[in-house]
């Protein structure tokens, strides 16, 4: 007997199996245990958007606060949770997550298949993160919130100075993400390995994918040094080891190490992605290829090699050998390189482009205005000499949120504003976008250029206060308007995304005549994203062939899509999907609440380990699915 | 003499002065070699900033047709942007090489022998600085705290530590900063070139006084840096004053003691700032307030209120009680 397959049938008759075999049920039921991976995209990027701005209020708060000097809006109290909180939802809830997630939506549509490698992984991961961000915040409101930085630094964060379990919340946190992270990790870098459409070759994947690609390295090799870390912290305050205690032979510094080899290779993991989105919304509004491809993607390759060998610069100033710092100054400025490379390749795409200024071009204009300036200011703190002056001042503030804004929030901005029809089958409004850019230009700008010049004049960072005799009040104060017209631009944003979703342009499938495969496909896309796998033939597969050759033969009885050879993409084997299930959902439960148990009682990892078993057990009972050779 | 300090920190604010904890108004010869590196750095990186927000104004500027078909580079052109780009990529390996040799011989400059002739013992704890001026002869140590006393001209041995967690020791004007690490001491030379007064502030986040651990160094004229010295290794003299009297002991068997010492009296306390010359110095509660009756009688009456968090108690004691202690306290000169 063989199955009914996709050549049986008609196209609509297809497509109307495929959206009942693949499809999520509108019911309560469906939205718990769905594992499309657009279903778990979507909910991880509105999820981050909301920690975004959770971490915008808390930052608005402190720009409140230092606004004008000797302050009483907030005492040290609060200031310290706020900063803390803020920094933390900004890498760990928000920023990571969302360059890491918006890749699980698009990514499998880019390739060309229909869901991603390990789709209840997926599911799993969201549910964690989900639970850890909300254990986070839920802690701050109850007054709980940590306090000690988002760094945390020993003997502050230790048993000794870190008091209550505000530590030990802010150490857990980084278990549920960093758990969410690797799964979502792991399960991308197989799908980029196996599952591109048949005739992808390396030469042809795009880079976006690429940037997915070494991010997701990257997120392998750093996650666990800081899991290490914060395990050591909880195990320090908990059970009463010695990891940080130098008394008792522990090193202080040693914190700072593992911190750092996993923080610094994270600001990466922002930035890649990023600039992954800017070599996608490029070609779509210049109407070329990015020039240099092979060098952007050695590039992409060269960042993430180099960023492991940059973390002593967080650590210039305490007391390494200076020669072993040179050989970190020499790393730091190294970067440069790369992401040289990069701006210049994106100049000469656009020298000769045909533009069109639609926001998402505006937000790349943006991005290279205010990168390229924090990148600078970047190789400036790389020196050891010119560090030890700004290091802990509201220089380095600015310079990293240069980066970080300029770097990664704004091309994310252009990447809202490229993919949002994608997402939602509806377009964005052009001129609110327009509204939006402005603002977010004039606001960051006015926010964080200012904070370079208080820096210089001797304002350290973390400070709720300052006397009014240092002279800072002024600049501050422009900081803090500054920081309000930002965030009146996200406040744009968000007008225009409720409005546009109901009543924005229908998208159609290809709004903008980009040429990458995800928008082969009707917005948003169906269940099954491709009613026949396509056939890539070319770099940008629809300015080659609008309607790209088509891979057939997959059954329409079990969800199956296509597995392709590492390098050459030969179609290899037909892959089974696994189905909806709530196993994922259950697991992340019952490990979220063992984590939690674990912030105050060690035994709970014991006790805990049999649920945590069932849950795993029964998540992978074996079904007998069906799978062939193709 | 709190006075007077007192009022050399107000006409400092007043002449408009915002320089005294500033990297670009150095006044020591490490302070001039970081300012020149990094003017040198801002110079060429501005150049390179406007050179590419340049380009972008050019690309912006250039007629773009409008059609959306998809074009691409001619072998020519495409081999001219590429020559280009090879270029731009090596100019900018050049210019970090620049920057990175620039960066090793300004620190290598910057580093001194230790010479050891006046060696500074500070430890900076949750939230002040004690400092210990280390000598070989026991009779010639003095403690003081949050107010550092160097020679002009002439280089000072600091020996960093930390008694609790991790904070920073910068003065802006002097040098650039150095952690200090519990478990670790580091060795760093000071040198100021003129005399004057600056301001230094804890630059590693350490808790809830983070924000309001300062201090002063006062570069004083050799004469007058011996003088002051000599003068901080005396004991504190009796008061003759009934009301100094009575505030002295207050100090001596209500709380005060158990934390502060004041050489002479009865109080040995290890654990808050040696108030021996109290009187004499500028500020209260490490580089907070000015030293005034009133400000003191308010740290007293409730210390947090003006320094959150901080480790000294409320004692509570009447008014009168507490101007008797103020008294003896500003009197300890």
């Amino acid at each position: 007997m063989t199955d009914l397959r996709d050549t049986d049938l008609a196209p609509a008759e297809l497509e109307q199996r495929l959206e009942q075999l693949w499809g999520t049920p509108k019911t309560l039921w469906g939205w718990l245990t769905t594992v499309d991976h657009k279903e778990i995209g979507r909910r991880y990027v509105v999820t981050a958007l909301i920690f975004l701005v959770l971490g915008g209020l808390s930052a608005l708060l402190m720009r409140l606060q230092l606004g004008s000097p000797d302050n009483k809006l907030v005492g040290p109290d609060v200031y310290n949770q706020l900063f803390t909180m803020h920094g933390s939802t900004m890498m760990f809830l928000f920023a990571v997550p969302v360059m890491e997630t918006i890749a699980v939506f698009l990514v499998p549509l880019m390739l060309g298949t229909r869901a991603v490698a390990f789709p209840r992984l997926n599911a799993f991961s969201y549910w964690v993160y989900l639970f850890g961000g909300v254990m986070l915040w839920v802690s701050f409101f109850l007054n709980s919130g940590p306090d000690v930085g988002w760094f945390a630094y020993v003997p502050l964060s230790g048993p000794q100075y870190g008091i209550g379990k505000r530590p030990d919340i802010w150490a857990q946190m980084i278990t549920y993400t960093e758990l969410s992270g690797l799964a979502v990790a792991v399960t991308m870098i197989v799908t980029v390995f196996k599952m591109r459409a048949p005739g992808m070759t390396l030469d042809r994947i795009p880079l976006f994918v690429w940037a997915t690609l070494v991010t997701d390295f990257m997120i392998v090799f750093a996650m666990p040094a800081v899991m290490v870390a914060s395990t050591s912290l909880i195990l320090d305050r908990l059970v009463g080891t010695h990891f940080y205690n130098w008394a008792e032979g522990g090193d202080v510094l040693l914190w700072q190490h593992l911190f750092w080899f996993f923080g610094h290779p994270e600001v990466y993991f922002i930035f890649i992605p990023a600039t992954g989105i800017v070599s996608a919304i490029i070609p779509a509004f210049t109407r070329r290829k990015i020039f240099g491809y092979p060098a952007m993607v050695l590039a992409l390759f060269g960042i993430g090699f180099l960023a492991f060998g940059l973390w002593v610069h967080h650590m210039f100033v305490t007391g390494l050998p200076r020669l072993g710092e040179s050989f970190f100054t020499a790393s730091s400025m190294a970067v440069a390189i790369p992401s040289g490379i990069q701006i210049f390749c994106w100049i000469a795409t656009l020298w000769d482009g045909k533009l069109k200024f639609r926001t998402p071009l505006l937000f790349v204009f943006g991005f290279i205005f205010n990168f390229v300036l924090g990148g600078l200011t970047g190789v400036m703190v790389a020196s050891v000499p010119i560090d030890t002056q700004v290091h802990d001042t509201y220089f380095v503030v600015a310079h990293f949120h240069y980066v970080l804004i300029g770097g990664a929030v704004f091309p994310l901005l252009g990447g809202i504003y490229y993919w949002f029809p994608k997402f939602y089958g509806r377009l964005l409004d052009e001129r609110l976008g327009h509204w939006n850019f402005w603002l977010s230009m004039i606001g960051f700008n006015l926010a964080f250029f200012p904070m370079h010049i208080l820096g210089l004049m001797g304002m350290p960072r973390r400070v709720f206060t300052y006397p009014a005799e240092m002279g800072w009040g002024p600049l501050n104060l422009l900081s803090t308007i500054g920081a309000f017209l930002f965030a009146a631009s996200f406040l744009l944003l968000t007008i225009n995304i409720v409005r546009s979703l109901r009543q924005g342009a229908p998208a159609g499938a290809n709004p903008w005549g980009a040429g990458t495969l995800e928008w082969a496909t009707a917005s948003p896309p169906p269940s099954y994203n491709f009613a026949y796998i396509p056939i890539v033939t070319d770099r940008q597969p629809l300015w080659a062939t609008p309607e790209p050759p088509v891979a057939t033969g997959l059954s329409v009885e079990r969800r199956e899509t296509v597995i392709t050879t590492l390098v050459e993409a030969e179609p290899q084997m037909v892959e089974s999907v696994m189905p909806n299930s709530i196993w994922p959902l259950v697991s992340a439960l019952v490990i979220s609440l063992v984590l939690l148990a674990s912030i105050f009682t060690a035994w709970a990892i014991v006790w805990g380990a049999v649920p945590s078993a069932i849950a795993l057990i029964l998540w992978f009972w074996p079904k007998g699915a069906k799978e062939e050779e193709a | 003499m709190a006075m007077r300090a007192g009022a050399l920190l107000l006409a400092l604010v007043l002449a408009g002065c915002a320089g005294w904890q500033s990297a670009l108004d150095p006044h020591s010869s490490t302070a001039s070699h970081l300012a020149g590196l990094f003017w040198f750095f801002t110079i060429v990186c501005s150049l390179v900033w406007f050179a590419v927000v340049l380009a972008l104004v050019i690309v912006l500027r250039r007629p773009h047709p409008t059609d959306d078909v998809p074009e691409q580079d001619s072998p020519g052109r495409h081999r001219r942007k590429t020559i280009i780009v090879t270029s731009l990529v090596l100019l900018t390996a050049v210019i970090l090489i620049a920057f990175g040799l620039t960066s090793f011989y300004t620190t290598r400059d910057i580093t001194w022998a230790n010479s050891r002739t006046l060696t500074l013992k500070i430890t900076a704890q949750q939230w002040w600085w004690q400092v210990e001026y280390q000598n070989e002869d026991a009779s010639q140590i003095l403690t003081t705290a949050n107010e550092i006393h160097i020679p002009v001209s002439r280089p000072v041995t600091l020996d960093l530590r930390a008694a609790d967690v991790i904070h920073s020791f910068w003065v802006p004007n002097l040098m650039g900063k150095q952690d200090m690490i519990p478990g670790r001491n580091t060795l760093l030379t000071l040198e100021a070139n003129k005399p004057g007064l600056y301001r230094g502030q804890c630059a590693e986040f350490c808790g809830l006084g983070h924000a309001k651990m300062a201090f002063l160094v006062f570069a004083e004229p050799q004469e007058k840096f011996e003088a002051w010295r000599r003068h901080q290794l005396e004991a504190a003299k009796m008061p003759g004053a009934p009301l100094r009297r009575r505030g002295l002991d207050i100090f001596e068997h209500r709380q005060c003691s158990s934390c502060h010492t004041v050489n002479g009296s009865l109080a040995g306390g290890q654990t808050g700032p040696d108030l021996t010359h109290f009187g004499a110095r500028a500020t209260i509660a490490a580089g907070l307030l000015h030293n005034t009756p009133e400000n003191l009688s308010r740290w007293l009456a409730d210390p947090q209120e003006v320094k959150p968090g901080a480790n000294m108690p409320e004692v509570p004691m009447s008014p009168e009680d507490r101007a008797a202690l103020v008294a003896y306290l500003e009197g300890l000169t």
